[in-house]
């Protein structure tokens, strides 16, 4: 059975950079002929991930697997971790600085979208430690 | 309605060149990127005022047919030049966004349907 796996790291406070691995895993899909509505989610899920480690953690990585019946996206991040993850869910909160926001982040719509386009989605944090994302999108 | 008949209605500058047509299904207008990735469809046409390098990440992520700048606001070329390389067709107006969104509406876009 084919299985594609593959690790982006994504470096902290880099927003020229910031969508770079989400194409690269389009592009892959791409290629494999994954079909557009499934490759949409997984873009949607992916990029909100990557921003959010640009914009919120000390940096991190982005694992990448896909087999024949779904692809999976882990995010793991080195820190700082999320105090309170319900509100962290929640629709519109957001601590992302006004910089960033100048520049149309920060609507509190990241992880909700994250679980919005993910067919299974988990999310474990750790203040100090870091924060641990899995996202299943069945093909 | 194809992308270069709504350069030409909006009297548009296509700031990425030379492109290949494409039928626009939707409009949308936002300036907020997450809202842009939950509403977003393929083949949407998007009006923003933000002009940066994540702009193009996501017109690239979602497959838009074209990204519509309006207020003839200024667009640096390394964005124009991203743009092309992605095949994003970029337009630049000097219409405002309410104007843009009229004129689209009028000439029977419908609006991205509701995420």
């Amino acid at each position: 059975m084919m299985t594609i796996k593959e690790t982006f790291p994504v470096t902290a406070g880099d927003m020229t950079c910031a969508g770079d691995v989400s194409a690269r895993i389009k592009r892959q899909m791409k290629q494999v002929g994954v079909p557009a509505a499934v490759m949409r989610r997984v873009s949607v899920g992916t990029y909100e991930a990557e921003i959010n480690l640009v914009i919120h953690s000390l940096g991190g990585q982005i694992d990448y697997e896909m087999t024949e019946e779904k692809i999976t996206i882990r995010v793991v991040d080195n820190g700082p971790g999320i105090p309170d993850l319900k509100k962290a869910m929640t629709e519109g909160w957001s601590t992302a600085s006004n910089e960033v926001r100048n520049m149309g982040f920060g609507a509190g719509m990241g992880l909700p979208n994250m679980k919005r386009n993910a067919d299974e989605f988990q999310i474990e944090s750790t203040v100090g430690v870091g924060t641990d994302i899995t996202m299943v999108f069945n093909i | 309605m194809k992308v270069s008949e709504l350069a030409s209605l909006s009297h548009s500058r296509v700031l990425t060149g030379e492109y290949e047509d494409r039928e626009i299904a939707c409009g949308y207008t936002c300036d907020l990127l997450s809202h842009v990735m939950g509403k977003g469809q393929q083949d949407m046409a998007w009006i923003t005022v933000q002009a940066h390098m994540n702009v193009i990440a996501v017109a690239s992520l979602m497959d838009f047919a074209c990204v519509v700048i309006p207020e003839g606001l200024p667009v640096d070329e390394m964005i124009v030049n991203k743009a092309a390389q992605e095949d994003i067709i970029m337009l630049s107006s000097e219409l405002t966004a309410f104007e843009l969104v009229a004129l689209m509406h009028e000439n029977g876009v419908p609006a991205a349907k509701k995420g």
